[in-house]
């Protein structure tokens, strides 16, 4: 049994209308009675609170703003009832509690202006972090004893070291598929030995340093965003500058630069391992011994194929490492931007990665290094 | 009565057994023993300050009450009802007739302060509809003392002391009996502190309220609690006013209320009183 609160109308001989309330006025029971009570349309003179057995403030709410609405009289209240219903009529205010919803149009258009601002705004952004990048790297030229060896190095071993196990994983199996379908497809042409040339050229200048530089923005560009971030929002940050440090060069130089040196040396690696799943699915599938699979790398491999990745390497790091540190600085506000920066500065660098890939391959063409 | 029903009935619970009872609490983090042995009663309709040093468990205590601390030994009852033994039905029940307001607010970063206070009412009563629930938001803002346009306002977007007074507003969103409040006017000026010191005084008078709260501040020891609860040595060594507190022989207690600060507060708490 729950006995609900709820009200009786009755009308006496002068046509005014006096309301009863019966029950327990309590927010755990006013739900429908509130429902009950804005449908009233006739005019109350009076509400009698004498049946109420229990109140608390938003019963007194719903009887002060009856009273209001029909500037009807209060009678019966109990001195705790009086009380309550005092509290919460006296600093009544209409302010509204939710922020205007403009139209849709006006919506739209105002996102797509937004939008196109903020793309200006992030572009310019951008340029004036690695101006400041570049000044205070120059300040490390010229004075050494600021540049922070210790912090480089600790981002060295998070970057590169800690990620070798992951990569190396990673490329050995992608050397796996690459060479198994290429020996799928080529074994009709019974020119299964190509095989060889396909996983050699592609590890090496492809996919060891694009598979790297995505997995590194998902590691470390994501890491540099988020750990950065929360220091904004904890004032770490403003602590470090009032201090006098530079946070350009104790956090964003070292994480930097240790992508940038160890981007070639990952992609590298990963081109190797690639290379050697190619040559262990190889002599179990297509009886090409291992050993001569590495030896014949070596023939059908151009030097300037192992340029190419080294050379993409620094470049793809520069864009994880700065796009992670600069969504990192722009964090302000609550913790719910962390998140969405450190999404945004993946999705970034691993789209500034493909698109540069893609330069670069016509470039390296155009040259003369196919 | 519907025993599943997660509502409260207050009449059935308005009996004179005190909302708070603790008996050899024993509490601790690993191989560090917070409390040892403690003690503690808070009786209807008080406002009880728990004072104590850094480091020696208020809100450690406080969060054992609420149930976010597994006590490792000892009884915690809160409305009769022991907190570690409580089923999930009769748990909601009890944390529907409380209302906590953390140190730094712990508002919903993601959510307007109106949506706030609205979660806990959402939560429990979804009989509730949408109109009552924006006017229920928006009294509960005035109530607590905000201009009405900080409803419509993010967390971020407030200071300090407003942030405080928003999270009181969702601690009394489902008109409590029970309101645990940890250092409500620390990082406040002495202005705001004292601000806020009336409120509490003022809503607990209205609304009824038994109030457990934890403060370093010696005004608002002086300004609105009934009792004081000094936790020292793992345990409560004195609960009384701040008179027979000032009786106490313990040299803690003695260098709390007769150090400079104590006396200054004890000055002017009798300057306002006169």
């Amino acid at each position: 049994m729950r006995d609900l609160p709820d009200f009786t109308a009755e009308t006496d001989a002068h046509g005014a209308v006096t309301l009863a309330l019966t029950g327990r006025l309590l927010v755990s029971r006013v739900g429908a009675l509130d429902h009950a009570l804005r449908g009233i349309s006739e005019k109350v003179a009076r509400i009698d609170l004498a049946g109420v057995t229990a109140i608390d403030t938003v019963g007194a709410w719903i009887v002060w703003r009856l009273a209001d609405q029909h500037t009807a009289e209060i009678t019966g209240a109990s001195q705790q009832a009086g009380r309550l219903i005092d509290a919460v009529g006296a600093p009544h205010q209409n302010a509204p509690i939710t922020r205007p919803r403009p139209s849709t149009i006006i919506r739209v258009t105002e996102s797509t202006g937004a939008l196109i601002v903020a793309l200006g705004q992030g572009t310019l952004g951008v340029v004036g972090f690695m101006g400041a990048m570049l000044v205070s790297g120059w300040d490390c030229i010229r004075h050494p004893s600021h540049f922070r060896m210790t912090a480089l190095v600790r981002q060295m071993e998070l970057v590169g070291v800690n990620s070798l196990a992951i990569i190396g994983m990673m490329s050995f199996l992608v050397g796996i598929v690459i060479a198994q379908q290429g020996a799928a497809q080529l074994q009709q042409f019974g020119a299964q030995i190509y095989t060889v040339n396909l996983t050699g050229r592609l590890a090496m200048r492809e996919l060891g340093i694009l598979m790297t530089a995505i997995m590194v923005a998902g590691r470390s560009g994501s890491a540099f965003a988020a750990q950065i971030g929360t220091m904004k929002l904890t004032e770490e940050i403003d602590a470090m500058r009032t201090i006098g440090v530079s946070p350009m060069q104790a956090l964003v130089l070292p994480r930097v630069l240790a992508a940038v040196l160890m981007m070639p040396l990952l992609g590298f690696f990963a081109a190797l391992t690639a290379i050697i799943g190619g040559a262990v699915i190889s002599s179990f599938t297509l009886g090409i011994p291992f050993i001569t699979f590495l030896q014949r790398i070596r023939d059908v491999v151009p030097l300037t194929d192992l340029w190419v990745g080294l050379i993409k390497g620094p470049v793809f790091g520069l864009i994880v490492a700065v796009t992670g540190c600069y969504q990192g600085m722009q964090v302000s506000g609550n913790s719910e931007e962390v998140g969405l920066r450190t999404t945004m500065a993946v999705v970034q660098a691993i789209f500034a990665v493909i698109v540069l890939d893609a330069f670069f391959a016509v470039f390296f063409t155009k040259v003369g290094w196919s | 009565m519907n025993a599943s029903s997660p509502a409260t009935n207050r009449e059935e619970h308005a009996d004179d057994t005190a909302p708070i009872v603790i008996a050899g609490l024993r509490t601790g983090f690993g191989e560090h023993v917070v409390h040892d042995g403690l003690d503690l009663t808070v009786r209807r309709g008080e406002i009880l300050g728990v004072v104590g040093g850094s480091g020696t468990g208020k809100s450690v205590l406080m969060r054992a009450i609420i149930g976010l601390q597994a006590p490792l030994a000892g009884r915690i009852e809160v409305f009769g009802q022991s907190i570690d033994d409580a089923h999930a039905d009769s748990e909601i029940d009890i944390r529907s007739r409380w209302g906590v307001l953390f140190q730094g607010g712990a508002l919903f970063s993601t959510l307007t302060v109106a949506e706030n206070i609205q979660v806990p009412l959402k939560e429990f009563y979804k009989a509730i509809g949408l109109e009552l629930l924006d006017e229920i938001a928006r009294f509960k803002v005035a109530l607590s003392g905000l201009p009405g346009h900080v409803a419509a306002a993010y967390p971020s977007e407030l200071s300090g002391g407003m942030r405080k007074r928003a999270g009181l507003a969702r601690a009394l969103a489902l008109d409590p009996e029970l309101l645990f409040l940890d250092e409500p006017t620390a990082g406040l000026d002495p202005i705001s502190a004292a601000a806020f010191d009336r409120l509490i005084g003022e809503l607990q008078g209205t609304l009824g309220l038994t109030v457990f709260l934890i403060t370093h501040d010696l005004d608002t020891l002086y300004a609105i609690c009934d009792r004081v609860a000094v936790l020292a040595d793992k345990k409560v060594i004195a609960v009384g006013t701040i008179a027979e507190l000032m009786e106490s022989k313990h040299p803690w207690i003695q260098e709390y209320f007769n150090g400079p600060r104590g006396r200054a507060a004890h000055a002017s708490a009798q300057v306002t009183n006169a």
